[in-house]
């Protein structure tokens, strides 16, 4: 089981969260110009790395909010994890050393 | 390659058994192939077998980062079954549940089918509503599943507890008898010895490490830890690991790769007569030959390659086991594992053709593949001959996600099966 970093809570165990899945996946702005490729890309493809993945999660049974995260998904250690609508501090190529 | 037989056992038995043979080489690879598979589970050697016995090309390499059967082949429970709802994913199951029933005899090679049923249970009414939608629509695809009542369900599996004070009380179940588990490494290593008998070079402690293209952007051949090796079609079979091959040649894939855990117990007397499944529960239950307790559970919640997914996971699994057939409470388990499982978006594969020239994927089998092996490797290895899908295959195409026709088995089971 994974421990978890609530920028709200603190080290928190997984069961109290839910993972949202990729983070940063943007709907596009308007949706009536968007050809059929990039409408699937938006809703069907991931990012999926073997290594640093950024994602989101929810403190479910907690402060119930939502946060981002970085994390390794070889190792499944958590990088960092930063509020919704910030950017990670560290760039995914540092994250990896 | 040494068949075996009646003679050859006994021939052996009295020779001390000093006289079996490799079952394949380990041949160094040659500069080029024909056909180039990256992975050596169950479904890349199968493809390779049908390629070689069905099409006649035998020039063919395997590629494999560890040993065959290393990734999620031999860490599957091995249930087999193809009541499948929609008339596509019908097709290819049915397809492969053909295929194992006459496997053994076709590889020469025991790979342990046996058709002891698979019974999944309902718990709720939403359960109960989909799964007579499921045999009704198998009915009319000529599979067969047929529904039980609760006393039924108990009457053949009498574990079974159907007690009606429990957290989930049984409230009928689906049967298809011709459904059953197979022997996992023996499907490898059968495909693998009757690939390599034809000719093909099976490849292993040797990873992929780039998808080469040429100018006009078609794919030539792929970087390995061996050196360059070149194909003129290369067909990846790489299950959890697609994502990182197909974003070798610059393909971002609808997948997402997920840890699923397997546990078993220690062996005890035969106990339990057939596979039980229970999707609401997480629990998917069978007896191995060896008398082990094979026991299925749920994928985590995150993408990993870790190959290890939480404990929190296999305990809810347990707890559901426990109270679903009490006679297993004291049971002790003896070890666990996990694979890495590709998941698509609708819970179906992808098999067919990428957007680069040569380039070919087999994938999305995510957490129940193990059962289409020999239908997925025949359909496969059609597709990497003829260039064009075999008709079984033709429905699961990469362009289905920008088309939007999914065969959304997601949404008609709603769970890892
Ligand atoms: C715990 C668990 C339980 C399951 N239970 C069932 C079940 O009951 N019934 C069922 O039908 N299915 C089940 N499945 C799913 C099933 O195991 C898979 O769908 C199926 O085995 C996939 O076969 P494969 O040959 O595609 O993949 P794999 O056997 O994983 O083979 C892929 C191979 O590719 C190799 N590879 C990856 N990257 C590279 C590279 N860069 N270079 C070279 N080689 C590479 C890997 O090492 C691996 O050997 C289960 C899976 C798990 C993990
Ligand atoms: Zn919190």
């Amino acid at each position: 089981m994974l421990l978890i970093d609530c920028p709200c809570c603190g080290l928190r165990p997984e069961t109290e969260f839910r993972c949202g899945g990729q983070a940063h996946v943007a709907r596009p702005e308007k949706p009536v110009d968007v050809g059929d490729q990039d409408w699937s890309e938006y809703l069907f493809v991931r990012a999926n790395p073997r290594g640093v993945h950024a994602e989101r999660w929810i403190h479910q049974h907690g402060c119930g909010r939502w946060f981002n995260a970085l994390r390794d998904t070889v190792s499944d250690r958590f990088v960092e994890t930063y509020p919704m609508g910030g950017k990670p501090k560290s760039t995914t190529t540092e994250a990896r050393a | 390659m040494r068949r075996f037989s009646y003679r050859s056992l006994i021939s052996e038995a009295l020779n001390a058994h000093q006289g079996w043979q490799r079952q394949w080489r380990a041949p160094d690879p040659k500069p080029s192939y024909d056909v180039v598979i990256v992975g050596g589970g169950g479904h890349g050697l199968a493809t390779a077998y049908y390629l070689a016995s069905q099409h006649g090309i035998t020039n063919v390499a395997v590629i494999e980062k560890g040993w065959i059967g290393g990734g999620n082949t031999g860490r599957n429970t091995t249930i087999i079954r193809s009541n499948y709802l929609y008339d596509e994913s019908a097709g290819i199951y049915e397809h492969a549940l053909k295929l194992w029933e006459g496997l053994s005899q076709e590889l020469n090679y025991n790979v342990m089918f046996s058709q002891r049923g698979v019974l999944m249970l309902a718990h709720n009414v939403h359960d109960v509503q989909s799964f007579k939608r499921h045999v009704y629509a198998n009915r009319l695809n000529g599979i067969d599943n047929e529904w039980l009542s609760t006393e039924e369900c108990k009457a053949f599996c009498p574990p079974i507890n159907i007690s009606q004070d429990i957290r989930y009380p049984v409230m009928g179940g689906a049967l298809q008898r011709r459904a059953g588990t197979a022997r996992h490494d023996a499907v490898a290593w059968g495909y693998a010895r009757g690939a390599d008998s034809r000719g093909v070079d099976i490849i292993q402690n040797c990873e992929v490490k780039g998808i080469r293209r040429d100018a006009s952007g078609a794919a030539v051949g792929v970087e390995t830890t061996r050196g360059y090796i070149g194909a003129k079609r290369i067909g990846v079979v790489a299950a959890g690991n697609t994502s990182v091959v197909m974003q070798m040649a610059g393909v971002r894939m609808p997948l997402e790769s997920y840890p699923l855990q397997a546990l078993v117990s220690e062996p005890v007397k035969p106990c339990f007569p057939c596979v039980v499944m229970s999707n609401a529960v997480h629990a998917y239950l069978s007896q191995s030959d060896k008398g082990e307790l094979v026991i299925g559970a749920g994928t985590d919640q995150y993408v990993s390659y870790s190959q290890q997914g939480g404990l929190h996971i296999t305990n809810h699994t347990l707890d559901a086991i426990c109270e679903m057939f009490p006679q297993f409470t004291r049971m002790k388990m003896l070890r666990s594992w996990g694979g890495v499982v590709d998941v698509t978006p609708d819970r179906s594969p992808i098999i067919g053709r990428t957007p680069v020239q040569n380039l070919f994927v087999n994938c999305g089998w995510g957490t129940g593949g193990f059962k289409a092996t020999p239908g997925s490797g025949h359909v496969f290895a059609h597709t990497l001959a003829t260039g064009e899908p075999h008709k079984i295959n033709a429905p699961f195409t990469l362009d289905r996600f920008r088309t939007g026709r999914l065969i959304d088995e997601a949404a008609a089971a709603a769970v890892a099966h």
